[in-house]
């Protein structure tokens, strides 16, 4: 009667302190430029090395210009720390994919593209949306620098027990209903805070039904909800995804892991903390109007007015609809919404349309491979078509590290995570949103209901 | 890592509700800024105009509150990025102590790491501390963590190994180190019951 989190989670004990404090061996860590060059330094400053190099890979993600044809840092600052980085990997023996090579891109999207994720496996890296690889059934979380630099020394980490939670998702979402909406309406119902102290499960027919990419983006979501952690059970789908990918265990190996991981679902008499569930079936296509992920409505919503401030920040008044907001930028990207059936999702809506003529909409893949395989589909052409730009893989305008932003007062449909006041540039004006629904608000120049698209 | 025993302290209401690390520290001061100079950045965004001359109406910039070791918070606080910057930027103002009904995970994490204690407290009792420190005539706040206590009587929780590495500002590097003989006894065992995740 064990939980999916609980059977992983016991599995990777080292030492245990009693009162649920733990130390926990780490079986995959994920690099990026940003944070990872600070807990090299750290580690360098300390004497230390790293425990296990071959339990890590690095990417450069974060600072890496996007623009199209670009292969390096925005600045002289990034191209000073995208090779500190790679000198120090290098030097530690951690493989890196780098800058214009297959394997690059968003550490959140290669990490399962690489079939370095997998089920079963703590995986951590520094950074918050590290719960996107649940996904794949992994127990995994974002850390701050000092704890990186742990990991680096010690591939262990001290972890404080949380709770468990159980979401089921039920019922067939309609047309124009994505897994980003899933996890916006369930951020709306239960709050940003809704998830603190607890690991999260997602379950029900909803989230079985969803690709892998699906589940990545409803994972990815967790920290969102207050969760640090975010995981799906894996399934048939999760080892069809995982098959042959080039950091998968193969042969017999491939054979004794999916024993194992077919032990990990959660036990049907499994108890959870608490439990919510999300009738799908009943959703529309959701936008967020304010400065959290929680300020979240249907499309064919009123936005409300019991956050002033919030609406002063965005230019919105309380009583309106959501949809006919007229908008300046579109951001397709990011850890939550920058993989291959995104941007198909996407695609979709734009083809033999183009975008309005005052918005400036963004295309960015999230990972080299993702760019490669949608142009193998033509996707680029029928975005660029359409007037969108066509860029080069990278987090980009979601966190704005590499000078990606949105104007001051612009405002931006994007199918990032944050709508932070600020995130995306100073008083920049940020919506959340699927990518079929940032595609639709390109065409309209406004924020439309991408039910009313025909596909 | 700076002790933490007790501290006496000017503390200031921040009754802003999910303020996100991108808040505290914005994401350019993350990518080349000097460690020791974030809490010249702190709060940024409410802190100074847009022409870089201080805000006087931000909390930490009033005379009374100026200088501020104590933050009483809204709701999730720290929410959003991993970023510890947030925690060296508040340390760098000279905060040591935060009080709140909830923080951010992570952020509730990475303050633990470099000596400040994040206190947490029901929404009544926070908000009853909020007026306290609103008061014109304000007196300082005394957080004593041996005693697990504020102003003597209001007594808080914290776990017993956060505890003591505050009290004894200990590193946990050092600590885990020291665990190197267990970290190798359980790749050892872990390397026969799951090959798979040792490259071969």
């Amino acid at each position: 009667m064990k939980t999916l989190f609980a059977k992983i989670w016991d599995q990777h004990v080292v030492e245990d302190w009693g009162d649920g404090v733990q130390l926990l061996h780490v079986d995959r860590h994920l690099m990026y430029e940003l944070s990872g060059h600070r807990g090299q330094l750290e580690l360098r400053k300390r004497g230390l090395g790293m425990r296990n190099p071959e339990l890590t890979i690095g990417t450069m993600d974060h600072v890496v210009s996007t623009a199209p044809g670009a292969r390096g840092g925005n600045a002289p600052w990034a191209d000073r720390m995208i090779d500190t980085f790679r000198v120090e990997s290098k030097a530690a023996g951690v493989k890196v994919y780098d800058i214009g090579q297959d394997g690059q891109g968003i550490v959140h999207v290669v990490g399962p593209e690489l079939g370095f994720t997998l089920p079963g496996v703590t995986l951590l890296c520094g950074d918050s949306h590290t719960c996107t690889h649940g996904a794949l059934g992994a127990l995994a979380w974002g850390i701050g620098s000092s704890e990186l630099t742990h990991v680096l020394a010690t591939q262990t980490i001290v972890q404080h027990k949380p709770k468990t939670m159980r979401v089921q998702f039920n019922g067939e979402p309609a047309r124009g209903v994505s897994a980003k909406d899933l996890i916006l309406a369930l951020i709306g119902k239960i709050g940003t805070a809704g998830g603190v102290g607890y690991a999260v499960e997602y379950a029900g027919d909803a989230i079985r039904d969803l690709d892998m990419e699906g589940r990545m983006t409803v994972c990815n979501l967790s920290i969102e909800l207050g969760a640090k952690v975010g995981m799906i059970a894996p399934d048939r789908k999760t080892y069809d995804y995982l098959k042959g990918r080039r950091h998968a265990p193969v042969g017999a190996r491939w054979d004794q892991a999916l024993a194992h991981w077919q032990t990990l679902p959660s036990d049907a008499d499994a108890r959870f903390d608490r439990e919510h569930t999300i009738d799908c079936a009943t959703l529309a296509p959701q936008v967020t109007w304010g400065t959290s992920p929680e300020d979240v409505i249907g499309v064919d919503g009123i936005i409300p007015g019991n956050k002033p401030e919030a609406l002063a920040y965005m230019g919105l008044m309380a009583g309106r609809p959501i949809a006919g907001t007229k908008v300046d930028r579109v951001f397709i990207g990011s850890c939550t919404n920058s993989r291959l059936p995104d941007l198909r999702a996407a695609a979709a809506i734009v083809r033999g349309r183009k975008a309005a003529k005052h918005v400036k909409a963004w295309v960015v893949p999230g990972s080299w491979r993702v760019k490669q395989d949608a142009e193998a589909e033509g996707l680029h052409q029928v975005f660029l078509d359409a007037g969108f730009e066509w860029r080069e893989a990278g987090c980009s305008m979601c966190v704005g590290a590499n000078g990606d932003l949105v104007e001051p007062l612009a405002r931006c449909v994007s199918t990032s995570n944050r709508n932070f006041a600020g995130r995306q540039g100073p008083q920049a004006r940020t919506h959340l949103a699927s990518p079929a629904m940032a595609a639709a608000a390109a065409i309209a120049g406004e924020i439309a209901d991408v039910r009313s698209f025909s596909i | 890592m700076n002790k933490f025993r007790t501290l006496t302290a000017v503390a200031a209401p921040f009754p802003q509700r999910n303020v996100d690390t991108d808040f505290i520290i914005r994401v350019e001061r993350c990518t080349g800024t000097p460690k020791e100079q974030l809490g010249s950045y702190a709060f940024e965004m409410a802190r100074f105009l847009p022409g870089g001359a201080e805000n006087p109406e931000f909390v930490l910039n009033q005379p009374r509150y100026r200088g501020a070791g104590i933050l009483v918070c809204g709701e999730f606080f720290g929410t959003g990025s991993a970023r510890e910057m947030a925690v060296w930027a508040i340390a760098g103002m000279g905060i040591r102590c935060l009080i709140a009904p909830s923080f951010g995970q992570i952020f509730f994490g990475n303050c633990f790491q470099n000596g400040v204690l994040p206190i947490v407290l029901t929404s009544s009792i926070v908000d009853d501390l909020m007026k306290q420190a609103s008061q014109q005539d304000a007196k300082p706040f005394t957080v004593d963590l041996e005693a697990q206590t504020i102003n003597g009587s209001m007594r808080f929780e914290i776990a017993p190994r956060r505890k003591r590495m505050l009290l004894e500002g200990l590193d946990e590097i050092d600590m885990t180190l020291a665990l190197e003989a267990k970290i190798a006894a359980f790749q050892a065992a872990d390397r026969a019951r799951r090959p798979w995740i040792y490259p071969a």
